[in-house]
């Protein structure tokens, strides 16, 4: 087990050095000069060169890279140049935002998805079992901003039931701010648990076959029990990989649902960025986004290993 | 006579294959009354595991039941699924063949035991516990408090089985269904375990199916014996007189492929040749035929039937039975 | 997101639809909407449609009539025509985006796999930096600094989708490379160029087309997101998903300007995935797979 962290460390080391070049090459080769950006084109050129060489937009390549990079490993990310406020206030700022709403998406993911399963695994091959198996392909072919429309205008705009906007911090009203994380986490949900169901169907189909099902049902223990207690726990190792794989993918899947329903989470500030063209912002939360993004899957793939009932078994 | 607990009347179970239907149990009939036992003989997949799951209702879901299955005179077919649960545990229970799969791997040994008393016996937790560590105490397993707090992967392959037992015993059941209960097992364990059974079965005066492939096992454990090739029976005796007079030469290939004691080292053992038909192309006369040294063309072209032509309660299907 | 999800989803849901893999009428279906749509795209210029871009204030979000089929937009532009012109930009991303992923990620993939070695190391290496970011942020951030063009929308997508292409080639020459017909080629003193070219490229192109129709349905998808948020191709150019990200503001009073865009693109979508699903099963070179 140590000498597998060892090797996935080796790996992840080089992963993540490359991760944080890629970020400040795409920052730093594509066309236009920061300092322009930064003043606006009405600069006097004295200006634009004082500024450059404030930022140390005139060393050589390398070299910046390397100052920014001693920066980075210092905490140091960088400062909007609009607002004044550093990349990691910014990100600090908005992570509890991002951070809830993943939470609440991947549990009502679970929500859904688990009793689903355990129903298409009891009659595999039947009705049901079929209809989801088609619903989960086209699922694929609805991408979450579709899902995003369809539930704004059902719950809304048609029912008035829940607000499509509205965040306010939890501290201040809770059931509000639980409210206006119905609709996007439903959102995200909605492409979260045909992938966890799937996953928990198959496995719950291997489970059903063994024997100590049959001792079960031999037992006379009621049906509800067989399922959630003897065929559920042994089905679950897979799910809560999974499940955490998808906390990590679910960093890029934020993104667009924070916009659209106006959550002030990391994704809302980098669509900020952008529209505002604060660059500083924006290369400090992509490199975060990606940095974090690698260390989940870093982890789960610990998790992986802990959990693998191979390797479990290997040690009984 | 008195009232039979168990009468399997021409049961028959199809398993759909790729191939066609599998006839895996053709019209067995079998009676068993309280407190009997009963064993079942025959080599791997001639149909008696299928015919133990039939009894049990735990059939695969695409496997075709036919016949009747009467248990302490009710339909087994026809109860309703909650009639049934009430029946297997406290009536009905089973062992199965591999301690290593039939417990479940991430419940504790007192989860897998206290679970069966409180469904069937109302037992609250406490009690319960109790009650399971006394079970456990009384198939001989050392330390039951602490054992009930382990994992089944922390007990050796014996002790597994002997949990399976304790597990089967604990609702006080009138039937118990053994199937293969030590195949599973180290040979030095298999006579304490079969031994087990049978002090238990004596004990609380329950009816015991036992099912194996060994001759021997059945041999000193049981009151009647019935073999079983391509899914029918074809010899039924009580066990002192089967042993005494074997009449279908299957029987007979079976026992002389027991390794003896009495045997001079390097014996080669007379294995029976050739291999059971293919249960998907039934043959039409006795399936044993293509293998038996006594068989002729009756025997090729009709299917003996299950008689008994002395009325001395030994059955038989076969044209050409051993004097 | 939407492209790392789909990628994801799809390798599991294929197993999944490989039960339905022969050719049926959802097929003929999904072929039909397909050629149906390319052709309109490919022939909008020449259709009696009235243009996508005249705005008529009068006409803001008028009822369908017999001159503008589906009624006007939010600035009284006409949204069948809309939706004909938004198909060509989308399907244009679409179809080109993929090129670069199968070409670059074809050759990478079949050069990992039949060298193996440190070569196979260093491009699994380099797609899983990429596979670091999520594609949807990499792609927003990478076109907010080269700027918002088709060129650059179908560069960006094109390049996130080279470690999947990537993967689906590698795979196939690895089950390949130790078939007899390769050892074979190898043992006669056939170059390394030879055997990839005569004996490697046929097998893997065939997988490589059928995951090709995936990366379109998964290029429209995050065109659609870029579009929808504003990222994509600058106004006033018709794109499906900068017509529902319009369409979103008057959810309440004309739903339809958000959903026929949106209907659009999940037909379009679904029939890609449709297709190329049942002609990836039908290639899939795995023995099971028959």
């Amino acid at each position: 087990m140590a000498r597998f962290i060892g090797r996935r460390l080796v790996y992840l080391l080089p992963v993540l050095l490359a991760v944080t070049l890629l970020t400040f090459l795409i920052a730093s080769l594509l066309p236009g000069d920061l300092a322009v950006t930064i003043l606006g084109d009405q600069a006097t050129p004295e200006k634009v060169e004082a500024l450059r060489a404030q930022m140390g937009l005139d060393l050589p390549l390398w070299e910046r890279y390397l100052r920014w990079l001693w920066g980075v490993a210092h905490g140091d990310l960088g400062r909007s140049f609009r607002t004044g406020e550093t990349v990691l206030a910014a990100v600090a700022d908005r992570l509890p935002v991002s951070l809830e709403l993943m939470v609440i998406a991947e549990g009502m993911g679970l929500l859904i998805a688990i009793p689903l399963a355990i129903l298409c695994a009891v009659k595999s091959g039947g009705a049901l079992d079929r209809f989801m198996t088609g619903l989960a392909f086209g699922k694929l072919s609805l991408p979450p901003y579709l899902v995003a429309i369809l539930l704004i205008y059902l719950f809304a705009v048609e029912l008035n039931l829940l607000p499509a906007t509205g965040w306010v911090p939890f501290s201040e009203d809770p059931i509000t701010n639980i409210r206006s994380f119905v609709l996007p986490g439903l959102t995200l949900a909605f492409a979260e648990w045909p992938v966890l169901m799937r996953v928990l169907r198959s496995d719950m189909i291997a489970t059903l076959q063994e024997d100590y099902i049959a001792m079960a049902k031999a037992k006379g223990l009621k049906p509800a029990r067989i399922l959630l207690v003897h065929a559920l726990k042994p089905s679950s190792l897979t799910l809560v990989t999974v499940t955490g794989i998808n906390i990590g993918r679910l960093i890029g899947g934020t993104l667009i649902i924070e916009t659209i329903f106006a959550l002030p989470g990391i994704g809302r500030l980098l669509v900020g960025a952008i529209y505002a063209r604060d660059f500083i912002i924006l290369q400090g939360v992509v490199l975060f986004v990606a940095v974090g993004f690698v260390i989940v899957n870093f982890i789960v793939d610990m998790l992986y290993a802990v959990l693998d009932p191979r390797i479990r078994h290997g040690r009984a | 006579m008195t009232e039979p607990l168990l009468s399997i009347e021409g049961v028959s179970v199809d398993l759909p294959t790729a191939r066609g239907p599998l006839k895996a149990v053709d019209k067995v009939d079998l009676v068993l009354a309280p407190g009997r036992t009963l064993g079942i003989v025959g080599e791997s997949g001639c149909g008696k595991t299928m015919l133990s799951r039939a009894v049990l209702q735990l059939l695969p879901k695409r496997a075709k039941l036919g016949g009747r299955i009467l248990f302490a005179g009710r339909d087994m077919a026809r109860l309703s699924p909650e009639e049934l649960r009430r029946l297997r545990g406290p009536e009905l229970a089973v062992v199965f063949q591999d301690p290593m799969t039939s417990l479940n791997p991430v419940l504790t040994i007192g989860t897998q035991i206290v679970e069966t008393l409180q469904a069937h016996l109302g037992m609250d937790g406490t009690v319960a516990a109790r009650r399971g560590a006394e079970l456990l105490a009384a198939v001989g397993i050392p330390s039951p408090e602490q054992r009930l707090r382990q994992y089944p992967h922390q007990l050796s392959g014996g002790m597994r089985q002997r949990v399976a037992i304790a597990i089967a015993l604990s609702c006080e059941p009138k039937l118990l269904i053994a199937d293969e209960p030590t195949t599973a097992l180290d040979v030095t364990i298999q006579a304490q375990i079969l031994d087990l059974l049978a002090r238990e079965q004596k004990r609380r005066h329950m009816a015991m199916i036992l099912i194996t492939h060994d001759l021997g096992v059945v041999a000193g454990r049981t009151d009647e014996v019935a073999v079983m090739y391509a899914g029918r029976v074809v010899e039924r005796a009580p066990t002192g007189q089967l042993f005494a007079r074997m009449r279908m030469p299957y029987t007979q290939a079976l026992l002389a492929a027991l390794p003896r004691l009495d045997a001079p080292p390097h014996t080669v053992l007379p294995a029976i040749g050739g291999r059971p038909p293919d249960p998907t192309r039934p043959l039409p006369g006795c399936s044993f035929a293509p293998r038996c040294r006594y068989a002729d063309l009756t025997c090729r072209n009709d299917k003996p039937l299950l008689r008994d032509p002395e009325g001395a309660g030994a059955l038989h299907a076969c044209w050409h039975p051993l004097p | 997101m939407a492209a790392l999800e789909a990628g994801i989803d799809s390798i599991e849901v294929a197993s999944v639809a490989r039960r339905r893999r022969r050719i049926g009428p959802l097929f003929v279906v999904a072929a039909a909407w397909i050629v149906l749509i390319v052709s309109a795209a490919i022939l909008a210029g020449v259709l009696p449609l009235p243009s996508p871009t005249d705005i008529d204030m009068l006409g803001k979000r008028a009822p369908p009539s017999a001159e503008h089929w589906l009624g006007n937009d939010g600035l009284g532009r006409d949204v069948l025509s809309r939706l004909i012109y938004g198909a060509r930009f989308s399907l244009t991303v679409g179809l080109l985006a993929p090129v670069i992923g199968v070409v670059i990620g074809g050759f990478l993939g079949m050069m990992a796999g039949y060298f193996r070695g440190r070569l196979e190391t260093f491009i699994v290496g380099g797609m899983d930096v990429l596979l670091a970011f999520p594609p949807l942020v990499l792609a927003l951030a990478v076109t907010a600094y080269l700027g918002q063009s088709v060129a650059n929308l179908t560069l960006v997508i094109g390049v996130l989708g080279i470690p999947a292409f990537t993967r689906v080639a590698r795979a196939v020459t690895l089950s390949l490379s130790e078939r007899e017909f390769v050892t074979a080629a190898r043992a006669l003193g056939a170059t390394h160029s030879r055997i990839l070219l005569r004996e490697l490229l046929p097998n893997v192109a065939l997988p490589l087309l059928a995951f090709f129709l995936l990366g379109v349905a998964v290029t429209i998808v995050v065109e659609g997101a870029l579009s929808f948020l504003g990222l994509g191709v600058p106004p006033p150019t018709p794109s499906w998903g900068s017509m529902i990200g319009e369409g979103r503001e008057s959810l309440d009073i004309a739903p339809q300007l958000a959903f026929l865009p949106a209907g659009f693109m999940f037909a379009t979508v679904l029939a890609f995935n449709i297709v190329g699903d049942t002609l990836r099963a039908l290639t899939d070179p795995r023995p099971g797979a028959l």
